[in-house]
């Protein structure tokens, strides 16, 4: 093995096609370059480490920040708020998770996702109507057009946020969601201002919002967060700010990139894309192959160990950092048969693209319905879709990978 | 393929009986197919119904959220068999490969599988059982009926035994708003499966739900009107409590008399069989032709010392079932072992509670994430140096973490840090099961055999 494979799999040139070099990485299931982070890359390994209580997700644990290529400027710790859950153990991670999924789910809102149904169609329907109106069917540029606006729309519904004020949101979201795709030509002064800017703007708005709804509540999320008691208590207003930061982020962020990566994909093979055009039920099995086959997190590198631990023969010691590569894992041919061949029909398709264990993706029903319907919408309503590019521009970002375009032509739009 | 074909003939044209309609037998049925068996399939169960899901039963249905008839288990696929439903086996000829049935009937069969599982311990004294308002819980029928006069609004309801079943039906009472009592011989709820230390978690999710919890007491009796209903329950104290609903939960039986004087190895353990499920006759030889799954089957573990285990569980009776389906189609060197991990769940009060392993085997406890006071914790039971079970009360997501401990025979008490390790979780303590001569509810899992455990065999006569 080259001893650079990181930096390879990181190196922007290889964005587009990643998975030769997965498979790379899988020959050594524990690899580690002497400094660097242990890096994870086979189905079971993973898995286990996911459910082991010895791996902690809270960066304090970790011996050395150092050790960790991906660590950039600002991320979350950077602010003022309190660290998400995302990057919390139990049993605070415990806390704020069960708070946070009170009025999102089971058992206490069985119904939120669901009763979003109308929505979310609405929305999906609102934004195809605006491409046909637009009327360019010689290059639409799927991202910009569907796949960013749509998620942030929907969590501003979710969330609570006024209509009027969606239009000012969407800019912060979009702000934030570029400083985690660093452009190597940006000043990257200039991009921290802007970063810090608006999440400032944000934080101050989301506030103002808090406060309102604590006044006013509206039976939405944030009211729900604000006025909630639970076994748990009430979150604090900062509690409540870094969580409304985390939804929006993570939930926003890999939504996009579930369903350009579930496009690209299916304009790759247009017989599966016919199929969903009269079979809009096979969007369910279809979207969970694309969680495999083409998962928006591709790793998971916030992790460190808490102890000595051996994984597949490999000492890790207490205080290292750790990857899972996801997206390696969900191609390994020990768990999965013949894995680089997408198909929607598979069957046996635990994959690994929405994690597993106490950090399992919190958004993870809602992320599915979003897919499922988008995916469906865009087959049924697009006529004779065509890919512009291939491969398409992609993000900088490896780790929340996806392409920044995707640019099309079609002969039509449906009604 | 066999030298003389006689496998791909069986697989062909081959006649298979299996006895037990539930889960066992359903899965292994459909895994039957799945590898092509294309021969006769016939399905002999007891009650009238198709293969119905049991654990709703204490849950679901007991609170009227579901239908008992909604719990029928869904199809894997077409089995295309002869159902023989309402009809119990009642007797076996090994040498003429027969099964008898209750109407008279006979049926070949060229390989059989027995998954005939287990029924509800009844009350003992017949006269009071037979009370009008005196119920157990195990079938179908037996929740509809329980079902109807608990919506009905009795004034008390009295549960005899605290185990899983007896915790759970009092659960959904409370849930339902209804006073009741259970009455336990051990010292506290679920004490013969997971111990006193946990056993005292449960008391106190008992008690903070209103139930009126009595441990180390003994019905002694029950006591009927004049109408036949039964109104109050004597108590080892000297008490009596009145109640017009009771439900005996004292464990189960396996249900092995059909094969008295048959030759196969069965009895009220179980039937013996080996790791590739198939069963002993009473000289200790295996059969080729017979084999059994799921609650009535009782198999060597090699986890556990290759002690025989039969387990109430689940989860093993569909593995189980499979791999009897998938070893009775297969030639001797392609056949499986049942390797499964005991691992069984619960959800009573609110609070889910998951075990894996055999927590009854473990001498000492140590809680390694959470607390016991917050209801949420893992526990892990140490037997002789290594981990030898685990439970988790709201924790489940770790629980595969800790089967794998158990898997590796891992050293206990388990010597690193975890997250979520608070303070009182840093010692190991004494398990506190109670002594194995005092008998409490029915146990969930039997163990026989010889060392680690050092429990021997003792021959129990069955009672006609």
């Amino acid at each position: 093995m080259t001893q650079d494979i990181l930096r390879q799999i990181l190196d922007y040139s290889n964005r587009a096609d990643p998975y030769p070099l997965y498979k790379e990485l899988r020959r050594t299931p524990v690899y580690h370059d002497g400094s660097g982070p242990f890096v994870v890359s086979t189905y079971y390994e993973i898995q286990a480490l996911l459910h082991d209580p010895r791996i902690s997700s809270d960066a304090r644990n970790l011996a050395s920040a150092a050790d960790d290529p991906l660590a950039e400027p600002g991320e979350e710790e950077e602010t003022v708020l309190p660290p998400s859950f995302l990057k919390l153990d139990p049993p605070e991670h415990d806390r704020l998770r069960r708070m946070t999924n009170r009025p999102f789910g089971p058992p206490h809102s069985p119904h939120r996702v669901h009763d979003m149904r109308g929505d979310l169609h609405d929305i999906v329907k609102g934004l195809i109507d605006k491409i046909a109106e637009n009327g360019n069917a010689e290059r639409i540029d799927l991202v910009e057009e569907f796949s960013y606006p749509f998620p942030v729309t929907v969590i501003c519904r979710l969330l609570g946020v006024p209509p009027e004020d969606e239009a000012r949101f969407h800019v912060w979201a979009d702000t934030l969601a570029a400083s985690l795709d660093p452009d190597p030509d940006a000043d990257p002064k200039e991009r921290e201002r802007r970063t810090h800017d608006s999440r400032m703007e944000l934080g101050m708005y989301l506030s103002g919002l808090i406060e309102e709804r604590r006044k006013n509540p509206t039976g939405d999320m944030l009211s729900e967060l604000v006025t909630g008691n639970s076994p748990d208590g009430t979150m604090t207003t900062m509690e409540v700010l870094s969580t409304a930061a985390l939804l929006l982020i993570a939930g926003h962020e890999t939504t996009v990139n579930l369903i350009t990566n579930g496009m690209l994909t299916l304009l790759r093979h247009p017989e599966v894309l016919d199929r969903l055009r009269s079979e809009p039920e096979l969007s369910v099995n279809l979207v969970e192959e694309l969680l495999r086959y083409e998962p928006p997190v591709q790793l998971v590198p916030q992790r460190s160990t808490l102890a000595d631990i051996e994984v597949a023969g490999v000492s890790i010691p207490k205080g290292a950092s750790l990857w899972l590569v996801l997206a390696a894992g969900n191609r390994d041919p020990l768990r999965f048969e013949d894995p680089d061949r997408f198909d929607p029909d598979r069957e046996d398709i635990q994959h690994l693209g929405l994690g597993s264990g106490i950090h399992s993706c919190f958004g993870a029903p809602l992320a599915r319905q979003e897919a499922q319907l988008a995916l469906s919408e865009l087959a049924r309503r697009l006529e004779n879709p065509r890919l512009l590019a291939d491969p398409p521009p992609y993000r900088q970002n490896a780790v929340l990978r996806g392409p920044r375009h995707l640019p099309i032509a079609v002969d039509g739009i449906r009604p | 393929m066999t030298a003389d074909g006689s496998l791909e003939r069986l697989k062909r044209e081959g006649r298979i009986v299996v006895v037990g309609a539930s889960l066992a037998g359903l899965r292994a049925a459909e895994t039957m197919r799945e590898k092509g068996f294309t021969g006769s399939l016939t399905m002999i169960g007891d009650e009238p119904y198709e293969p119905y899901d049991r654990p709703p039963l204490s849950k679901q249905v007991l609170l009227g959220r579901a239908g008992p008839e909604g719990t029928a288990l869904p199809r894997r696929r077409d089995i295309g068999a002869e159902w023989r439903l309402g009809v119990p086996a009642t007797g076996l000829d090994m040498a003429a490969r027969r099964v008898r049935l209750g109407d008279g009937n006979e049926v070949e069969y060229d390989r059989l599988l027995i998954a005939t599982g287990v029924r509800a311990r009844p009350w003992p004294q017949a006269d009071e059982a037979a009370l009008d308002g005196v119920f157990v819980l195990r079938t179908r029928d037996d929740a509809a009926a329980l079902e109807q006069k608990l919506a009905a609004g009795p004034r008390r309801v009295l549960v005899i035994g605290a185990g899983f079943t007896g915790s759970e039906i009092a659960s959904a009472c409370r849930e339902r708003g209804l006073p009741v009592t259970v009455a336990e011989r051990g010292a506290a709820p679920l004490v013969g499966a997971l111990g006193g230390v946990i056993g005292e978690v449960a008391a106190e999710m008992h008690r903070e739900h209103g139930v009126d919890l009595r441990t180390g007491i003994m019905v002694t009796g029950l006591e009927g009107d004049a109408t036949g209903r039964v109104r109050a329950a004597h108590l080892s104290d000297g008490t009596t409590l009145e109640a017009d609903v009771v439900v005996v939960s004292l464990g189960a039986m396996r249900n092995t008399e059909w094969l008295a004087g048959s030759g196969l190895g069965a009895g009220p353990r179980g039937i013996a069989c080996d790791a590739g499920c198939r069963a002993f006759d009473i000289r200790g030889i295996v059969t080729d032709d017979i084999y059994v799954a799921g609650d009535v089957a009782r198999s060597p573990h090699a986890l556990f010392g290759y002690q025989f285990l039969s387990l109430e569980h689940w989860g093993n009776a569909v593995a189980q079932a499979e791999t009897a389906a998938h070893n009775m189609l297969s030639e001797s060197t392609d056949r499986r072992p049942h390797l499964w991990v005991p691992a069984f769940w619960s959800s009573q009060f609110g609070v889910n509670i998951k075990s894996v392993g055999v927590p009854s085997m473990g001498t000492e406890i140590m809680i390694t994430q959470g607390s016991r006071g917050e209801r949420r914790f893992t526990g892990v039971y140490g037997y002789q140096g290594r981990v030898i079970g685990a439970v988790t009360f709201d924790q489940s997501r770790w629980l595969q973490f800790y089967e794998r401990l158990i898997e590796e025979t891992a050293p206990f008490p388990p010597p690193f840090t975890t997250v979520d390790r608070r303070p009182e979780g840093n010692r190991p303590m004494p398990a506190d099961f109670p002594d194995p001569s005092v008998p409490t509810h029915g146990p969930t899992i039997t163990l026989s055999g010889y060392s680690p455990a050092d429990r021997r065999m003792t021959f129990t006569p069955a009672h006609h």
